[in-house]
């Protein structure tokens, strides 16, 4: 397509617009001919097509204008056309930047987060979402070890999500042990199946992983939709036990002891088991976050990390690279697992539908997006994707649209993920040299 | 008395191609020893089927006593031996200072900030660069973090696999300085392969050149240097 919409005098290139709306037009209409031109609808004889030509030609018409607008726009606006992005390996101001978004950005997310359901705007809607983004903000955090970290691009994520909630709901169920016994065994039996996937797969590197991953997701499900008399099928599992603060249910009344708010002396209201359940999450989330800070500060965490950037040379600095890789993929799993403990334990009934690979898909989707790697950036993107999509459930079916859309955007803006920097991890070289001290950086 | 390294017979396979066809040769303690050969003779082959990756099919080596020969590379490399691995394999978006911990992953954390010290004293240039990452340095400052990475992991053996690729003169001869320091300060063994013959053989106690994957020539450097052979094809016209 035409790069020069100016010429060298500085007056407009007419026939390159011309020609690059034009093409702009061909491929509009070669979308929008099958997708919006041609719609089933039921006749009397079964299945019938409707022919839509003026929806096509507005389309095209839409797409030939906007595109005019652009090329104006890039001539007069001041900016050229985007160019790609070159990789950014770089400290410089990015570096200065996160610094500083680690050093206040960080802790302020924080306690704001903490004192969210104290806020005036707080009401069950909104606890309600922010639980969501929390509970993908921890998925994200977790896979962000296996893809960001490790650089194991794992397709398949949601069936350590699965793993842990059925876990957990069966064990409930059968043993009724309390969540907090649970979840921890939850979080175990997610790891332990990370191992056993981890195992045979990681010997594969990139694509061939990434198809691995996907089918291992895939046969979860479909297992847990099969198995019926262990899992329930299609029916999944249903009554599955509700969280206890330390034995106290948050229920109007209970048979084995005083409730929450008989115990406090509090007026019942069905909103303290929604906030009891976001610090719940808000807890498990901040946890994996302080726990994924902390492994990339220790040889394990750093390993990961060389892996990402150069398996050979890992091996030949002595790093045996499938059990690297095991951890990172074990400890991910774990975390998933957590997550799914505690999406089966709010939603009190889980099945195989809640679990497929348009799951795996958006936690991958908030991970890349943040930009592999940055924890802030997991944060910034499951608000965006998660919350975003929560808040424009007005626009029904347009809202996936608005969602790839939106996506298509960011790619294009920050084709490296919103936050690609990647910030050191903090070692002050040997004691006893104050010199030295410019190594030293925020948490990420 | 057996060398600390003993290559003895070893042949490697990429598929069907033989890359190696027979290979001997032995590194004593605390010697230089350079490989030299023309582009695709099997050196980068030789330096790592010593690690283990790809593994021989046929032929021995050994390292310290010890049959090497089958062993994972994680298992060779914890026995002593280190690479800095052709094209330097820097973590590009890791710093320097990180390059050199990951250096060290398997030698005793304790000794760790002495290991750093050394490195710095030989290339005082990475001190300067400690908080860079690894993918922003010259090449020059890069083979230097290759060798420091190496190092860390307190080798018996050290493997450098053409350090003067494609570095200025006064920089290959900085490198070169540094090797010979390595070598006489701390008695550190060293197998050094070079495209850049009259330097390596002028610095190295013994020598071999290889050609299609077998050794044609073996001696000290000073007799290597003195080959016509080894002038005509390796020396004149350059250098
Ligand atoms: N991974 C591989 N797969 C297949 N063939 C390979 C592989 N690596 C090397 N070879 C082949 O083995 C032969 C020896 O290669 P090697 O890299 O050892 O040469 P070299 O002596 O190090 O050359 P240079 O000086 O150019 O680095 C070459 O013919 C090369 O094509
Ligand atoms: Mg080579």
């Amino acid at each position: 397509m035409a790069t020069h919409v100016r010429t060298a005098e500085g007056s407009l290139d007419l026939p390159a617009i011309l020609k690059d709306c034009l093409m702009t037009g061909l491929v509009v209409f070669a979308l929008a001919a099958p997708i919006i031109g041609l719609r089933t609808i039921d006749t009397p004889g079964g299945l019938g097509i409707d022919y839509r030509f003026d929806d096509v030609a507005f389309a095209v018409l839409a797409g030939i204008v906007g595109r005019f607008l652009l090329n104006l726009y890039w001539a007069y606006g001041g900016r050229r056309r985007p160019k790609a992005k070159t990789e950014e390996i770089a400290g410089g101001r990015a570096g200065a930047f996160m610094k500083k978004v680690g050093l206040y950005g960080g802790p302020a997310a924080i306690l704001f987060a903490i004192a969210m359901p104290m806020l005036p705007f707080a009401d069950r809607y909104t606890l309600d979402v922010a639980i969501l983004v929390l509970t993908y903000i921890m998925l994200g955090w977790g896979l962000n070890i296996v893809v960001g970290l490790a650089g194991l691009l794992d397709l398949g994520y949601v069936a350590f999500y699965a793993v842990g909630a059925y876990s957990y709901a069966l064990i409930a169920a059968h043993f009724d042990w309390s969540f907090w016994v649970c979840l921890p065994l939850a979080g175990l039996f997610a790891a332990f199946f990370g191992v056993i996937l981890g195992f045979p797969v990681l010997r594969l590197r990139g694509d061939y992983l990434a198809i691995v991953t996907l089918g291992f997701g895939e046969i979860i499900r479909v297992v847990l939709l099969n198995w019926y008399e262990f899992t329930g099928g299609p029916d999944g599992v249903s009554g599955v036990p509700r969280p206890s603060l330390f034995g106290l249910e948050f229920a109007r009344s209970s048979s084995d002891g005083p409730t929450f708010h008989q115990f406090f002396g509090l007026e019942f209201s069905s909103l303290h088991r929604i906030v009891f359940l976001y610090y719940v999450i808000l807890a498990l989330a901040l946890i994996t976050n302080f726990v994924t800070l902390r492994l990339r500060k220790l040889p394990i965490g750093r390993a990961w990390e060389a892996l990402r950037e150069d398996e050979i040379a890992c091996r030949s600095l002595g790093i045996n690279p499938t059990n690297t890789k095991l951890t990172a993929f074990a400890i991910g799993a774990m975390f998933g697992g957590f997550a799914g403990s505690f999406f089966a334990t709010r939603q009190g009934f889980i099945s195989p539908e809640s679990f497929t690979f348009i799951e795996s898909a958006v936690i991958l989707a908030i991970v890349v997006l943040g930009g592999m790697g940055s924890q802030i950036g997991v944060v910034i993107a499951a608000i965006f994707l998660i919350g975003g999509t929560e808040v424009f459930r007005d626009l029904e079916q347009y809202r996936m649209l608005a969602f790839g859309g939106a996506m298509v955007l960011i790619m294009i803006w920050k084709p490296r993920g919103l936050l690609a920097h990647r910030e050191p991890t903090l070692r002050l070289p040997p004691s006893r040299k104050p010199e030295a001290a410019p190594l030293a950086g925020g948490a990420s | 008395m057996s060398a600390l390294l003993e290559i003895a017979g070893v042949e490697t396979f990429y598929g069907n191609i033989q890359a190696l066809r027979g290979v001997d040769v032995s590194v004593e303690k605390g010697e230089i020893v350079t490989l030299i050969g023309a582009n695709g003779a099997g050196k980068s082959t030789l330096l790592m089927t010593l690690c283990g990756s790809p593994q021989a099919r046929s032929g021995q080596i050994t390292f310290d006593g010890v049959d090497i020969t089958r062993k994972p590379t994680f298992e060779i490399i914890r026995m002593g031996i280190a690479q800095s691995p052709e094209g330097r394999r820097i973590f590009a978006r890791m710093t320097v200072m990180e390059n050199l911990m990951m250096g060290g992953t398997t030698a005793d954390p304790a000794h760790f900030d002495a290991d750093l010290e050394k490195v710095f004293t030989l290339f005082p240039r990475l001190k300067e660069r400690q908080g860079q990452r690894g993918g922003t340095l010259s090449g020059g400052e890069q083979q230097m973090l290759a060798i420091g990475r190496a190092l860390m992991s307190r080798p018996r053996l050290l493997l450098l696999d053409e350090p003067s690729l494609g570095l200025a003169p006064l920089v290959v001869k900085q490198i070169f300085e540094a090797i010979k320091q390595i070598n006489q300060e701390e008695g550190m063994s060293i197998l050094l392969v070079e495209q850049n013959a009259f330097h390596a053989l002028r610095l190295a106690d013994r020598g071999y050149v290889l050609v299609n994957g077998a050794i044609t020539l073996a001696g000290t450097g000073r007799e290597l240097l003195a080959r016509p052979e080894v002038r005509a094809a390796y020396l004149e016209g350059g250098h």
